[in-house]
């Protein structure tokens, strides 16, 4: 795949459809791999890399990318592609000037959840049958392989690529997911539970901004966080229910727009369960305006940002909340 | 540096009895910028107005907040007297303190409390205020009547008499609603057609009214004076233009055994029909549901005998856009279906009617001719029971909690007519109240009781049991005379309970207008302003704002034409100056804000930007027309990075006001 990959992105340099591509290289070690844009076949031969670690969605870095001169070729993953979509849907792409190249998706691995089970010095990795075969430094480990895989693989809501110029393999279908199984059990809590919940895990927060960094959804070309005039601009938490405030806010930014990619929590290094909080809002916006994915195209409207005559009267989401 | 005035209101004792007045004022006083604090027994009267002129002259303040009655009572008192003292009017903030606060508490602490609270809030949001200047908008000078019965046929007329072009859309193939179903009217018995039908005929003949007849609004956009609306015509495969309404293609239609639902489903008519006889547009319509052409592409009659050749199968809807400056709903009623209502064995036997299958059943051009038969066996009914207040004053969900008001009236009529008529036929009435206010009403029902012998009886309906051998046997209780009567009657009358019309909701949805729990039409003010909506430019007409009859009906519709006609003969109208604007450097273009907007206000442009590294950028960004922007403040809710803002209502201004409460 990943020479194919190569190939490909090198045909399209030489003929001159595109300038630059944006793919992924290894960073300090092995499986940290990171997006990266290359200009020559030289340095896609040296560093382009396509692994079972190349998680990161790089339709974000397109916003950038996309106002500079030429056409640049992205490898999207079916995730990838939806907020691609979402953000071609709010003019913050200019279509014309990337060239995509869709490519199958995971299961990608998570690092951390191998070295969690104390394996240290990873080298590279193999699926053999479902068992994980992982080369260290200090000699061979095992583990079966679908423990290793990341949070948001584990819950794909789609192997189908819904924006694309050309293909490498072949494109899947939506898939059914259990994704909204954790929100149910969150829903399924009494308030104080719920509340104990988010209060232990969002105090783990440390504000490092990784998970505002990475979302898809969070281009804003000045963010409220940053501006002194929102009045909530770079606040350190001052108290426990402070803390909160910043993510809540986050979620509530990206309702309706979030193509639940789970890049938040693959990033957040005090692995807070962040997605969870943008899938509530997903399962609700389903269950109260009749089921939407963000991203799956470009024309139906965000039901957040849209009425019609049969949308719930507002008393029916007050209800809800009524314990 | 600010200073500010605040002035306290008791209104009389409205605020003064539960809130502690004196002690608002003297804490007000010490909250940051106020230079001068007061209280006073009206500030709306003119003493109160000029309190509040003079402490801005001599304490030369720079905002004014007022803790008094609703915004929507005295805001624009109050920002005139300012303006008058030479402070722009946008500087006036009112702290609502007795519908939000004395009116809702009874202890006086809490609500002193709350009351300090709220001028607190009103004077951290007149601290961030600036000044605002109004615009003026034009107005369209075209009305557009919704629902063509007898309401919105008057309101029509009116404004048409005025001198100004009006729009009826009416959702049926011809106008005059639910009144050219009626055979007589009360109290003075003259025939509905008689006195509906000219009005009728002058509406077509009006060279200021235009009639969309088999047409619906799907779509409005705009505001009062410039309203855009969308008019779904639906097709109905005969060309308007071509057709003269001879008839002769429903008299040739193959397709007879179609439920007619002008004389309430009692005889059938063809699927190409023309409603009745007087019908304007005199136009006929194919009924897709039954006409075999368009079925299944085996007939083609009609076609073929027309010899204006306006048939056409192929027609579609089509949508034309116009531009109003004012609108009147009269949307109407229907009474509601009888198939709760088991007891009264209205789907068992043919012989319980409602009341207005008996207005066909004795109407001349009704299925019998005008001659008053029984449905099933066509023989003459010789006891006649009618039950009143069938889901009216309803206490389940079964029916209506109100009082349909013309039942008990018309009731009356339907005794009184078949007394007069065939004076051998017994009739009997069930009532809970007869109710009859309005000019003759109570002469009408005592004539009914005292002349013609209709037997009232005050008393509920338990059962209705049709019987083997054609009687209706009528269970009910007598409460006067505390007895159980067993009437084996012909013919049974239930009086249903009318419902707005169901195209009411979804409209007052496009109208952003507001409606009760029942699904009528809110009034601006029940007692003030009983033909305006609270939307600015609607106006309500006939029973979409309430149970009335015919007289009550026209009369409001009157008034919504003259309130319609006093907007349209201004050449503009001033704007709100509380408009959006966005923040160029912080706007995504990401179009959230132009898809919330109502108003169609938003509109996106590609600009040049200096960038902080000496480039040049070229970015979308919104940007609003404020002759179009209403401040709704949808697009400052709706816009993910705080780029859209609202003058007078700035999202820093609110964040204050939520700082002023919460401290």
């Amino acid at each position: 795949m990943q020479e194919k990959m190569k190939q490909r992105a090198k045909e399209l340099l030489a003929d001159g459809t595109v300038n630059r591509v944006m793919g992924w290289k290894k960073g300090e070690f092995g499986y940290d791999t990171t997006p990266a844009v290359f200009r020559s076949a030289e340095e896609i031969d040296k560093y382009f890399v396509c692994d079972d670690f190349t998680n990161s969605n790089l339709s974000k870095l397109l916003v950038k990318e996309s106002k500079k001169d030429g056409v640049i070729l992205a490898f999207l993953k079916p995730c990838d592609t939806y907020s691609f979509n979402q953000l071609l849907k709010e003019h913050r792409i200019d279509r014309e000037k990337v060239y995509i190249i869709g490519i199958p998706g995971g299961p990608k691995l998570d690092a951390e959840i191998i070295k969690s089970k104390g394996i240290t010095g990873i080298t590279g990795v193999k699926n053999v049958n479902y068992t994980l075969v992982i080369d260290t430094i200090y000699g061979e480990e095992k583990m079966p392989f679908y423990e290793a895989v990341s949070v948001k693989c584990k819950s794909c809501k789609s192997k189908k690529h819904v924006i694309y110029d050309e293909l490498i393999g072949d494109d899947g279908d939506i898939l059914e997911s259990d994704r909204f199984d954790e929100v149910e059990k969150l829903e399924n809590m009494t308030s104080r539970e719920r509340f104990d919940f988010w209060q232990r895990e969002l105090s783990k927060c440390i504000r490092c901004n990784a998970c505002k960094n990475v979302c898809p959804a969070c281009t804003c070309e000045k963010c409220v966080f940053d501006n002194p005039k929102s009045g909530i601009e770079n606040k350190a938490v001052s108290d426990s229910f402070e803390e909160k405030l910043f993510h809540i806010i986050r979620a509530f930014h990206v309702a309706g727009r979030c193509t639940d990619c789970g890049e938040c929590s693959r990033v957040c290094p005090q692995n807070i369960p962040l997605h969870l909080l943008n899938r509530k809002f997903i399962k609700d916006i389903n269950s109260l305006y009749g089921e939407y994915q963000a991203g799956a195209d470009l024309d139906t409207k965000n039901p957040l940002t849209d009425y019609s005559t049969d949308d719930c009267e507002p008393s029916i989401v007050h209800e809800r909340g009524v314990e | 540096m600010n200073r500010i005035g605040v002035f306290v209101c008791h209104c009389g004792t409205n605020i003064a009895s539960t809130v502690d007045v004196k002690a608002v004022a003297e804490a007000l006083s010490h909250e940051r910028g106020v230079v001068i604090s007061q209280d006073y027994q009206y500030m709306c009267s003119e003493s109160g107005q000029n309190l509040v002129k003079n402490a801005i002259k001599e304490h030369n303040l720079t905002g004014v907040v007022i803790c008094s009655c609703s915004p929507r009572m005295h805001e624009n008192t109050f920002r005139k007297a300012c303006s008058e003292a030479g402070l722009n009017p946008y500087l006036v903030e009112i702290a609502n303190i007795r519908e939000q606060c004395s009116w809702i508490h009874k202890d006086i602490t809490t609500a002193t409390e709350k009351a300090v609270i709220l001028g607190r809030t009103a004077i951290a949001k007149v601290t961030l205020n600036t000044p605002l200047t109004s615009m003026e908008s034009p107005v369209v000078k075209r009305a557009l009547v919704i629902g063509g019965g007898i309401a919105g046929i008057q309101s029509a007329l009116d404004i048409a008499e005025a001198g100004f072009e009006v729009d009826i859309v009416e959702k049926e193939p011809t106008i005059g609603g639910k009144m050219a179903q009626i055979d007589k009217t009360f109290p003075t018995l003259d025939c509905a057609a008689c006195i509906l039908t000219p009005k009728m005929v002058e509406a077509s003949q009006n060279e200021n009214i235009n009639i969309y007849s088999f047409s619906e609004v799907s779509d409005v956009k705009g505001f009062v004076g410039n309203f855009t609306v969308k008019i779904k015509r639906k097709a109905r495969y005969v060309d308007e233009t071509k057709c003269t309404g001879c008839g002769l293609c429903t008299e040739k239609c193959p397709m007879k055994k179609v439920p007619n639902e002008f004389n309430a489903g009692l005889d059938n008519r063809t699927a190409i029909y023309i409603p009745f006889a007087q019908a304007v547009p005199k136009i006929a319509t194919i009924d897709p549901n039954y006409c075999m052409m368009l079925k299944n592409g085996k007939c083609g009659v009609c076609s073929k005998v027309c010899t204006a050749g306006a048939v056409d199968y192929k027609q579609k809807d089509e949508f034309i856009e116009k531009k109003y400056g004012a609108i009147v709903v009269a949307t109407g009623y229907n009474p509601i279906s009888p198939e709760k209502f088991d007891e009264y064995a209205y789907s068992q036997c043919p012989d319980v009617v409602t009341s207005l299958e008996l207005e066909r059943l004795m109407n001349a051009a009704g299925p019998n001719g005008g001659t008053l038969l029984r449905p099933s066996d066509k023989k003459h009914p010789e006891k006649i029971v009618f039950i009143q207040c069938v889901g009216s004053r309803c206490d389940d969900d079964r029916g209506k909690p109100y009082c349909s008001k013309i039942c008990c009236m018309y009731t009356a009529k339907h005794a009184m007519l078949i007394r007069e008529k065939y004076p051998d036929t017994e009739v009997y009435v069930f009532y809970i109240d007869v109710r009859t206010p309005g000019k003759n009403f109570d002469e009408f029902y005592r004539r009914a009781v005292e002349q013609y012998n209709v037997h009232y009886i005050k008393g509920m309906v338990g059962k209705v049991t049709p019987k083997a051998n054609g009687k209706i046997e009528v269970q009910g209780s007598d409460m006067l005379a505390d007895e159980q009567l067993r009437i084996d009657a012909d013919l049974v009358v239930l009086a249903m309970a009318i419902e707005p019309d169901k195209s009411a909701r979804p409209l007052a949805t496009m109208l952003t207008t507001q409606m009760d729990t029942n699904d009528f039409f809110t009034e601006a003010h029940p007692k003030l302003r009983p033909v305006e909506s609270a939307t600015a430019g609607i106006f309500l007409s006939g029973v979409c704002q309430g149970p009335k009859d015919i007289p009550e009906t026209v009369a409001q519709a009157s008034a919504a034409a003259a309130k319609a006609i006093g907007l349209l003969c201004k050449n503009s109208i001033t704007c709100n100056p509380c408009v959006a604007h966005s923040d160029e450097l912080m706007c995504n273009g990401c179009s959230a804000c132009e898809k919330v907007c109502p108003y169609g206000a938003i509109t996106y442009e590609n600009k040049e930007f200096r960038m902080p590294d000496r480039t040049v950028a070229v970015r979308r960004v919104a940007s609003v027309n404020p002759a179009v922007c209403q401040g709704c403040g949808a697009c400052t809710v709706a816009c993910p990075s705080g780029a859209m803002d609202l003058n007078g209502f700035s999202n820093s201004q609110i964040m204050a006001e939520v700082d002023a409460i919460c401290k």
